[in-house]
């Protein structure tokens, strides 16, 4: 499976772009890292990858086929970067986890997820814990490709590599591409198998002027 | 030491022996029983309301007739409760027909996109831009007054309010990261509508449709007295005042007091129904 950015620009003002024709090639053993200060538009990115937003120019595609008008299950399965904005705070864990494709027992014991907490709100959870609810419900069985927008800041350190560790070997096992955002140079340099720095020159002069 | 001086500032500020949540539900309990029961009594009063007894004419309040009779010996208590169900039957049909419009046109220009947007809220600002007992008016005299008119007046002149707020409502969550994903994860739009958004939107609508019954109440009275809105041997709490108007000047304050009384009770309750309903319903707005 192959994930290609095809001549990506968005803004979200009229004449300021802050991607400008963007090209990045993806494979499935791949795990990029994708590096660049704040409001250069990571997130954007990632959501333009995971076909959440569609880009002004360009396409992406998933082994030819446009990732924006992919029905039903997207196989490019974004995790997001606030875990208490990702899920429904009316329903129950075990409803949340329930709306992913099929999520093994194993999924959530490699993530430490307590059966406990399944019948909570996600109110009665801390935001590391419904992190790792968000985790394993972006897991799926049709899951090709993972973006992960920032997953671990609310995590400690021990949990971080529990964490990542579990995610590491999944996605080796599973042959799914990883797509890292971070601002850890470490955590970078030991997941990433490749970098991309995003560097945008609209957005750097809207930074600094 | 004396006693004053040994209140600690825990004890000064103890908590009342009932908390905020049992208050609200004391408050939601009480209203809705008292407007229940007037509906109840209103309803199964029947021909008192109308009969005349010229022996007893001119009453002052007393143990057998509490709010005294009139120029006609017809009992105000009776003719009150008999035009004060008239009067919530009236707005509890036009306040759920006033919901239903607030809830389809609401649901529509959040979701129809751009241009129904563009339609829908001209029509909510068109209509908030007239006065309201005047547009009232229009509709009910251009419909030919009666029951029919002022039904239909009250019903279909209150639903911007609302609308705005259903609209606002789904707008925001079409945004919501939660629901966005939940697509992306392959889950239906029926689904996502089901599970995620009416579990949303259908308290906000439960309030603004209670929330709804005083305004509904007040404009039937209002329309019913300026002789617009109920015939006049229908004795509804605007014709009563109107009525009792002439008799004013006569000394007889009892005509005016006791029904105007009830009625303002009445819409101070619903209002005060609605806000304990949000207050349960949504717990974050107690504290405003």
């Amino acid at each position: 499976m192959r994930l290609e950015a095809k001549g990506i620009s968005f803004g979200y003002k009229k004449g300021v772009k802050i991607l400008d024709q963007f090209q990045i090639t993806i494979e499935n053993h791949e795990r990029v890292g994708i590096v660049a200060p704040s409001g250069f538009g990571k997130t954007t990115l990632c959501q333009i990858l995971s076909g959440y937003i569609k880009p002004a120019s360009g396409q992406v595609l998933l082994d030819g086929k446009d990732i924006y008008k992919i029905q039903g299950y997207c196989p490019v399965q974004m995790i997001w970067q606030h875990p208490e904005k990702a899920v429904n705070p009316r329903l129950r864990m075990k409803d949340i986890i329930a709306e992913g494709d099929g999520i093994d027992e194993r999924i959530m014991d490699g993530l430490g997820i307590e059966r406990d907490w399944l019948n909570r709100f996600p109110g009665e959870l801390s935001g590391g814990e419904v992190q790792r609810f968000c985790i394993a419900r972006a897991l799926g069985k049709r899951t090709k490709f993972l973006i992960a927008d920032e997953i671990s800041t609310m995590l400690d350190l021990i949990t971080q590599s529990q964490v990542w560790n579990f995610l590491l070997t999944e996605v080796a096992e599973r042959k799914i591409g990883l797509i890292v955002v971070t601002h850890s140079n470490l955590l970078m340099e030991r997941i990433a198998t490749r970098q991309v720095v995003l560097s945008s020159e609209p957005a750097k002069s809207l930074l600094f002027h | 030491m004396n006693n004053t001086g040994s209140v600690t500032i825990l004890q000064k500020y103890q908590r009342k022996r009932l908390n905020q949540r049992s208050q609200t539900l004391l408050v939601l309990a009480f209203g809705s029983i008292f407007l229940l029961a007037i509906t109840v009594i209103g309803t199964l009063v029947g021909d008192i309301a109308i009969t005349t007894n010229f022996t007893q004419k001119n009453f002052l309040p007393q143990i057998a007739h509490p709010f005294g009779t009139d120029w006609l010996g017809r009992d105000m208590l009776a003719r009150t409760l008999k035009g004060m169900s008239i009067s919530i039957y009236i707005g509890l049909f036009a306040s759920v027909i006033s919901a239903v419009i607030a809830a389809i046109l609401g649901a529509a220009a959040a979701t129809l996109g751009k241009k129904v947007d563009a339609v829908i809220t001209w029509f909510i600002d068109l209509v908030m831009g007239i006065p309201h007992l005047l547009l009232l008016i229009l509709i009910s005299y251009a419909i030919g007054r009666g029951t029919f008119g002022v039904v239909v007046a009250v019903a279909i002149s209150h639903w911007p309010v609302l609308t705005r707020i259903i609209r606002g409502e789904i707008l925001q969550l079409k945004e919501a990261n939660y629901i966005k994903i939940a697509g992306k994860l392959g889950q239906s739009k029926m689904k996502i509508v089901v599970k995620h958004m009416i579990p949303h939107v259908f308290p906000q609508f439960l309030v603004g449709l209670v929330l709804l019954f005083p305004h509904a109440i007040l404009h039937e009275a209002a329309l019913t007295f300026l002789g617009f809105g109920l015939p006049p041997e229908q004795p509804g709490i605007g014709i009563i005042l109107s009525e009792s108007m002439k008799y004013l000047s006569l000394g007889m304050w009892w005509l005016a007091l006791f029904p105007g009384m009830v009625l303002m009770t009445t819409v101070l309750l619903f209002d005060l129904v609605g806000g304990s309903l949000r207050k349960m319903i949504d717990p974050h707005s107690a504290q405003e």
